[in-house]
């Protein structure tokens, strides 16, 4: 079951690619049928290992050799956690885009580079070895270059290449403190390395690596001293791959990767933690402010999402249960209600022909869905209760005074208050301003309206996941996994 | 010790590439040369003096060889590079068709 979550994207990008002479509907149907099988799929993991009494992990071992010297998949607490997260958005985006990219000519490369992404995305989260991570962050990267470039507009051409090098140099700088691990520990199994990193505990190399890896992914992640690329990207972008992009892409290749090595295999290092902290206020606090300049939608919402990846970053960098509970939650809501608001901005702007937040108004009035779930989304990042955008910040800020941090609580709500203002200036002409004439206009389709539905469900129904019963599948397990630190490595030997 | 010293000082020159040149054809080389760097760090990691390529045959015994490993990772790698290279190139073309210019100072359409 275990590497279906590769096989399934990769045979959807493949077919796809095969069936290229036949009719279109054919390529929307495999995209859409893809994307439901492995959200599906997915669901139906964390479900299993989130059941009380099971073992909580998966694991499958590619050819014969057992590890640390052959590859082993492995699906934990995070990674099922993460797959949910990843697959849902990728299912309900993929029902957007047959809507969308029906301007493009040749949409069945878009639906191949789509797929080629998600797999990799999903790589990304069952690898247990720290080169087959880069392997598969790289596969999505790549494909995720091409799918920036997709319109070949000036602009887009412009933002895929400044991305693209952006990301090879953090590549390099990521292979080059792989190079170093390997040096130190002579294996590349992320549960072994942890056992020899343990034994012989060379401090000074893993000083060395953590300064590669923070500079690496968290470019991948857009923390704030990196993070110049993501709003070129994010707004040049197809609103589908916009949505990707910051709803699941960084989280997966930036904060997932990040803190799968601080914490289970470093261990959790107060310095390390300590630098976390320090970028994830940067973060909140630098992309709270370059938000309100903005005059363009996709901008604004891009800027927005370096300032919540800052809360998902101070909840790990404080490491309590509690914090890192508001982190992971936070990354949970934030991957639903950010790329809802990219799928809308994709809508309004098909709908005016323009992105200019002066030039757009009357969409609740004029297209009821786009625009209900543009408010949905928008009062659940600002922090409005009972939408799950206020819980998680909430248990974030109650966490950062539980353990001991007063200032940073009060930061992180006065960013959360400067959020609900720039949302609500920016925003609130295009939702309740008068009725405009119709500019150009293509309206959403059947399909396009259904996903973001959809979406604007899940938005509304976040808050639901905190139920024990809930938070016991979904959440508990991936919390374990980062708590835990280094204990909660699976043996080698377990792994079939 | 000098070797890979002189290996990291390659790999600064490729970041000193990327970060400091105009034209993006060479932008392009500088990430070459930051991946070759890697590439050859890692494949030095590997090495042990005076040790023979690992490649087994019945009637050798598996003794003074160099670690196998990084040499798959190298390749592995290689590959990855040759793809990023390839997609910036093309990417490159279809600017220079927009943009008329290879020059990254003059490619400023996106502003902030």
């Amino acid at each position: 079951m275990v590497p279906l979550f590769m096989v399934i994207p990769l045979a959807a990008a493949f077919i796809i690619a095969l069936t290229a002479k036949l009719d279109e509907r054919v390529h929307d149907a495999c995209a859409v049928t893809g994307g439901f099988v492995i959200a599906a799929l997915s669901i139906a993991v964390c479900a299993l290992l989130g059941r009380s009494g099971a073992p909580g992990v998966m694991t499958y071992r590619i050819g014969s050799l057992p590890p640390p010297a052959g590859i082993a998949l492995v699906i934990d607490g995070l990674s099922s956690f993460m797959l949910v997260t990843v697959n849902l958005v990728g299912f309900l985006v993929t029902l957007y885009a047959t809507g969308y990219v029906k301007c493009y000519t040749d949409r069945w490369k878009f639906y191949s580079l789509f797929f080629l992404m998600l797999s990799g995305i999903n790589g990304v989260l069952l690898a247990s070895d720290i080169f087959n991570l880069y392997v598969f962050m790289e596969i999505a990267a790549i494909a995720a270059y091409f799918l920036v470039a997709f319109g070949t507009e000036a602009e887009e051409l412009e933002a895929s290449f400044k991305y693209a090098i952006m990301g090879s140099v953090a590549s390099a700088f990521i292979l080059l403190g792989i190079a170093f691990l390997y040096g130190a520990t002579s294996t590349l199994n992320m549960a072994d390395m942890a056992r020899v990193l343990a034994a012989s505990n060379p401090a000074r190399v893993i000083q060395l690596v953590s300064v590669l890896f923070i500079m690496g992914f968290g470019l991948k992640a857009a923390l704030v001293p990196f993070h110049a690329w993501l709003a070129y990207a994010h707004s040049s972008a197809p609103a589908p791959v916009s949505a990707m992009l910051s709803g699941v892409l960084i989280k997966v290749l930036g904060i997932y990767a990040l803190s799968r090595i601080f914490f289970n295999v470093f261990g959790m290092d107060t310095a390390i933690m300590q630098i976390l902290i320090v970028i994830g206020v940067l973060s909140m606090a630098v992309g709270a402010i370059l938000a309100f300049g903005q005059s363009d939608i996709k901008r604004l919402f891009a800027y927005s999402t370096v300032s919540q990846i800052g809360y998902v970053a101070i909840g790990l960098g404080v490491a309590t249960p509690l914090a890192v509970f508001g982190a992971l939650f936070h990354l949970f809501n934030h991957s639903i209600f950010k790329s809802l608001l990219f799928l809308n901005a994709g809508a309004i702007e098909r709908l005016r022909g323009t992105r200019e937040l002066g030039k757009l108004s009357g969409i609740l009035a004029d297209e009821p869905v786009t625009g209900y779930a543009t408010l949905v989304s928008a009062l659940s990042i600002s922090g409005i209760p009972p939408l799950g955008g206020f819980w998680s910040k909430a248990i974030i800020i109650f966490a950062c005074i539980q353990a001991g941090r007063p200032a940073l609580a009060l930061i992180a709500a006065l960013i959360s208050i400067l959020t609900l203002v720039y949302y609500f200036r920016s925003l609130s002409p295009v939702l309740f301003g008068p009725k405009a004439e119709m500019t150009a206009g293509a309206r959403p389709t059947l399909a396009m309206n259904a996903a973001m539905a959809a979406l604007a469900v899940l938005v509304a129904a976040s808050a639901f996941a905190l139920l024990p019963a809930i938070k016991e599948v979904l959440l508990n397990g991936a919390i374990a996994v980062l708590t835990n630190g280094t204990a909660n490595n699976v043996p080698l030997g377990a792994i079939q | 010790m000098t070797i890979y010293l002189l290996c990291l000082a390659l790999f600064s020159v490729g970041l000193y590439c990327v970060l400091r040149k105009r034209n993006i054809i060479k932008i392009i080389i500088g990430i070459g040369i930051m991946e070759y760097a890697v590439n050859l760090f890692f494949a030095l990691i590997g090495y042990r003096a005076q040790g023979r390529s690992p490649i087994f045959a019945p009637d050798q015994a598996i003794r003074n060889m160099v670690d196998p490993l990084p040499q798959a990772v190298v390749l592995t790698s290689i590959v990855l590079g040759l793809s990023v290279t390839l997609m910036l190139v093309a990417v490159a073309i279809r600017i220079y068709e927009r943009y008329g210019t290879f020059d990254i100072t003059k490619i400023t359409r996106l502003k902030g």
